[in-house]
């Protein structure tokens, strides 16, 4: 089965608390020369049939419908994997 | 008056908020998020919790829960709907509000009785109180941090939208967080929409109702403060209107 995998995004200008978070246990743990961390989600969407056009439009809308939410989140990649 | 409270999967404060209806007057009644019906009540409460244990986001899933379809063309119609906590950040993911909620700043849990300051006394949930009183009530929660982008702010402040304030004199919190919880621009705490049928706020108001069970309030005694029964008093009055 075709797989289509979204990732969603903090929006640049929303502070990303869970991303500081990450961030601040880093050098704690000893890895140092890391800047900053930011978090963000992937969705692993396995698709039925062939991931046509009119499939991946549907998907877009999906992404930025419920995956995301475009006021505090960016969908910065949607990627067609074949299984 | 019958108003109804909304119970999602993982809500947590419905009794709650079901019995400060009742306190304040009202006929409580039970609504349930896999049901395609308001059973003809003449106003809404989404109370607080874990709906869908916060999974995606916040109020993400239960924005489209069936209960929800017909509970956003009623408040588009003028109902009058309250969202408290997670009912906010519902209302807020059905665009019925504008912005999102996002984690504390400082990314911790908080739980404190937290002053706000009345902006608006305009609204459905409102009209019992003075512009510019403060009244206290709980604040719990770990994604309470409004934010919108920066026309829509400017947008609540020229309509006169913000509905809550938070202000000064909570008991403790982390540093630098002693009147704004969490980092909430202009520390809004709750706001409504156009017509001020629909409103949300983070905080609790729902349990502070009753004497003997609310929040402690300075120079009267814990667990005195009646300040939340106003928001539900409100509805009522204006119903009758």
């Amino acid at each position: 089965m075709p797989r289509v995998v979204v990732h969603v995004m903090p929006k640049p200008e929303i502070l990303d608390p869970q991303g500081k978070a990450v961030a601040a246990a880093l050098p704690r743990l000893g890895f140092e020369g890391i800047a900053s961390v930011r978090q963000g989600k992937r969705f692993e969407l396995e698709v039925e049939g062939e991931v046509t056009e009119e499939v991946l439009a549907t998907l877009r809308e999906a992404a930025s419908t419920l995956l995301s939410n475009p006021v505090i989140e960016d969908v910065v990649a949607l990627e067609v994997e074949d299984a | 008056m019958r108003i109804g409270v909304v119970t999602f999967p993982g809500t947590l404060d419905d009794r709650d908020a079901l019995r400060a209806v009742r306190l304040a007057g009202g006929e409580p009644v039970s609504l349930w998020h896999g049901d395609d019906d308001l059973q003809a009540v003449d106003a809404v409460v989404l109370p607080g919790g874990f709906s869908y244990g916060d999974y995606l986001r916040a109020g993400a899933i239960s924005g489209f829960a069936p209960v929800m379809g017909k509970l956003v063309d009623a408040a588009k119609g003028g109902l009058p709907v309250l969202g408290i906590c997670n009912g906010f950040q519902i209302l807020c993911e059905t665009h019925l509000l504008p912005g999102a909620m996002i984690k504390n700043a400082h990314r911790s849990f908080l739980c404190r009785d937290q002053p706000l300051r009345i902006e608006n006394n305009r609204t459905a949930w409102t009209t019992e109180y003075a512009e510019g009183q403060v009244i206290r009530v709980p604040l719990k929660n770990q994604d309470g941090q409004y934010v919108a982008d920066d026309r829509t702010l400017a947008q609540l402040e020229d309509e006169g939208r913000v509905v809550f304030r938070y202000v000064a004199g909570a008991t403790h919190g982390p540093a630098g967080f002693e009147a704004n919880p969490n980092g909430s621009r202009h520390d809004i705490a709750g706001i409504t929409n156009e017509a001020g049928n629909v409103v949300g706020l983070m905080p609790h108001p729902e349990h502070a109702v009753e004497a003997g069970f609310g929040p402690d309030q300075p120079g009267e005694g814990t667990r005195t403060g009646t300040d939340g029964l106003g928001l539900f008093t409100s509805v009522l009055r204006s119903l009758v209107a």
